[in-house]
């Protein structure tokens, strides 16, 4: 067969990359082996699985326009006719929980998509080139650190102006400290291997040096922060549109449905209870996954 | 140890720095012009002229940080463009009240939370451990603003034995001392004051202390379970020590250690999340404060109110680091 390895294989770069490959290979395995083995991990996934499909089969699930309004039907209790009651504008609770799912994803994916393109970039020079870059990149860091990240957050929200696209970036700039740690230290450690050093050897560059082979190393630990970061993310974005600092009036942003609802919370408490809910499970969601996919991956951190 | 404290002081100075630095900016990543900003649509060209003036947004941005700089460390804060008080007597005025709701928050999180672990790896697997990290969990996934409303629902509207909002019933009289309410209704030995205090800080302490509870029991809990498992501890059992003073005093005072680390990084949560709680609550302290300038546009008391919450958050952070020291003398920092 052509895949037989001839009986004297050369010792070069390629072979350490096949080699490689096939034990991450095996790595990936091992996690989803064990990630089907541990409930909490299942339900997790069941939870997260169950939000994608709300969202893509949004217009079919729901009962109503998320944003139709009717002023007869304000603050009406939950009913086999609006099954999560109405809000103050009488629009039905349970289509916007339903549409909000889109947006509560796209925060997700955004927020925690620019904490990581720029977290790893980061993280990658600080941790590959070392010295003086190192130095001011980490100052950099321990700088955004220093600030509680939600507060940092809403003063940049409070500059950039309110808004779902500011708080998704506000959200997404606070995040970026834990992807640039992570990143760096894997980057220290994996640049001293013996397979790091036979690719120097054979003159690869170093891009070809941190994408083909330093990063795949740190996968599995980006993977682990960029799921248990969706849930941070949907909770500090939530907490935005809560100020009035995020999603703006008619979305359906789960946040931004409890602030609404605030107002009446004695008469009518669905309209808060809810979207809290919803917040509530899809963090959840993101918790439960994110910590069995850490335990199945370094088995290590198990406890 | 004091070479230790002043080497870590100085390793302050430029984070203290570069914090100054991103305070400063925000003003100036403001979309256009920050007067036309704060002063709304309305104002008239020599209405923006003299804000820009007094805020010198005229000057270079070099003579701007540096008159920053000055001010804040002469203890000038900037004034209020809506008040037109100075922000520094403002903040202090604010502080205490913060303050007061952190540490109520902190100490129920460290006892509930420590406790809750201590049990929790004690007995592995039990009813205890699976529900106390359960509640964990949800600890973590709850956003508090939610949580905060549902007490509120639940506690002032349904039952109604707790107050919704504010820091005492007006009509309630305390002498302050150290505008700590609770500390100054002890000190003058005001009975009635102190229940109230207590009543009115209960649901935001709550929901301010989950996430670190939340936290703090996990850490304990894996920190326990770690501990438990040395010669030590089975040496002590051998021995015929009791089973308390095995726990609390050997694998307790060991496991203890990555805990604190958690608690000072936790004030940082405590200190941004004191914005929505105060929210919520009408809680009269710092967070509130920032919360109403960011939707009035004062910009000079968020720069200001967001440099001092960072400040204060690093040296928290600063002493934890000593008092990790302390208890771990083989820690050195190069």
């Amino acid at each position: 067969m052509s895949l037989q390895p001839s009986p004297l294989p050369e010792p070069h770069a390629t072979d350490q990359n096949s080699i490689y490959e096939h034990q991450g290979q095996s790595m990936w395995k091992r996690t989803i082996s064990q990630l089907i083995k541990r409930k909490t991990s299942l339900i997790g996934f069941s939870i997260i699985l169950f939000i994608v499909v709300t969202a893509l089969l949004a217009p079919v699930i729901a009962t109503h326009n998320p944003t139709a309004q009717s002023i007869t039907d304000r603050y009406l209790a939950p009913s086999s006719e609006h099954y999560l009651g109405t809000d103050e504008l009488g629009r039905d609770i349970f289509s916007r929980i339903v549409y909000g799912t889109r947006i509560s994803i796209q925060i997700a994916l955004i927020s925690v998509g620019i904490s990581l393109v720029i977290g790893v970039i980061l993280g990658c020079l600080a941790g590959y080139f070392g010295r003086w870059i190192d130095q001011v990149i980490m100052r950099v860091i321990d700088v955004m650190m220093a600030f509680p990240s939600i507060l940092l957050a809403i003063a940049l929200v409070a500059v950039l102006g309110p808004g779902l696209k500011n708080a998704m970036i506000a959200v997404g700039i606070v995040g970026i400290p834990q992807f640039a740690r992570i990143v760096r230290s894997i980057v220290m450690s994996v640049k001293e291997t013996e397979y790091i050093e036979a690719a120097r050897a054979i003159g690869a560059k170093h891009g070809r040096i941190l994408f083909q082979h330093v990063l795949p190393n740190s996968l599995a630990p980006i993977i682990v922060q960029a799921t248990l970061g969706m849930g941070t993310a949907i909770l500090d974005a939530a907490g935005l549109s809560f100020l009035g600092l995020g999603a703006q009036p008619p979305t359906p942003e789960w946040g931004a449905m409890l602030s609404d609802g605030r107002a009446a919370l004695q008469t009518a408490p669905w309209v808060v209870a809810f979207p809290g809910l919803a917040i509530f499970l899809f963090v959840l969601g993101f918790n439960l996954f994110g910590d069995g996919l850490r335990d199945a991956i370094d088995p290590r951190l198990k406890e | 140890m004091l070479k230790y404290i002043l080497r870590r002081l100085a390793m302050l100075i430029p984070v203290l720095i570069g914090v100054s630095i991103i305070t400063f900016s925000l003003i100036h990543l403001i979309p256009g012009d920050p007067a036309r900003s704060m002063l709304g649509e309305k104002a008239s060209e020599a209405q923006l002229e003299l804000l820009r003036e007094e805020l010198g947004l005229n000057d270079s941005y070099l003579v701007q940080y540096g008159r920053f700089i000055s001010n804040i460390l002469r203890g000038d804060l900037g004034t209020s463009i809506q008040s037109k008080e100075s922000i520094a007597y403002e903040l202090a005025q604010k502080l205490p009240a913060t303050i007061e709701l952190s540490l109520f928050a902190m100490i129920l999180a460290i006892v509930v939370g420590v406790l809750a672990g201590v049990i929790s790896a004690v007995k592995q697997y039990s009813w205890f451990d699976h529900l106390s990290m359960t509640g964990a969990l949800f600890g973590v996934s709850l956003p508090i603003f939610w949580l905060g409303l549902m007490m509120i629902w639940l506690f002032s509207v349904q039952f109604n034995i707790l107050p919704p909002s504010g820091r005492m019933t007006t009509g309630v009289h305390l002498e302050t001392i150290t505008n700590f309410y609770l500390i100054d209704s002890l000190l003058t030995g005001n009975w009635e004051a102190f229940k109230d205090v207590l009543q009115h800080i209960l649901l935001p302490g709550i929901a301010l202390a989950t996430i670190p509870m939340a936290i703090i029991a996990r850490m304990t809990r894996s920190s326990m379970l770690e501990v438990m498992r040395q010669d030590y501890i089975r040496t002590a059992y051998a021995k015929g020590l009791k089973r308390f003073i095995i726990i609390f005093q050997h694998a307790l005072k060991n496991a203890f250690l990555p805990v604190l680390t958690v608690i000072g990084l936790q004030f940082g949560t405590l200190l941004g999340g004191a914005v929505l709680t105060e929210t919520i609550f009408s809680w009269p302290g710092v967070g509130r404060y920032v919360y109403l300038a960011v939707l009035g546009r004062d910009y000079p008391i968020v720069q200001s109110t967001i440099l001092i919450i960072a400040a204060i958050f690093v040296f928290i952070n600063l002493l934890t680091d000593i008092l990790y020291k302390y208890f771990d003398p083989r820690i050195k920092y190069n």
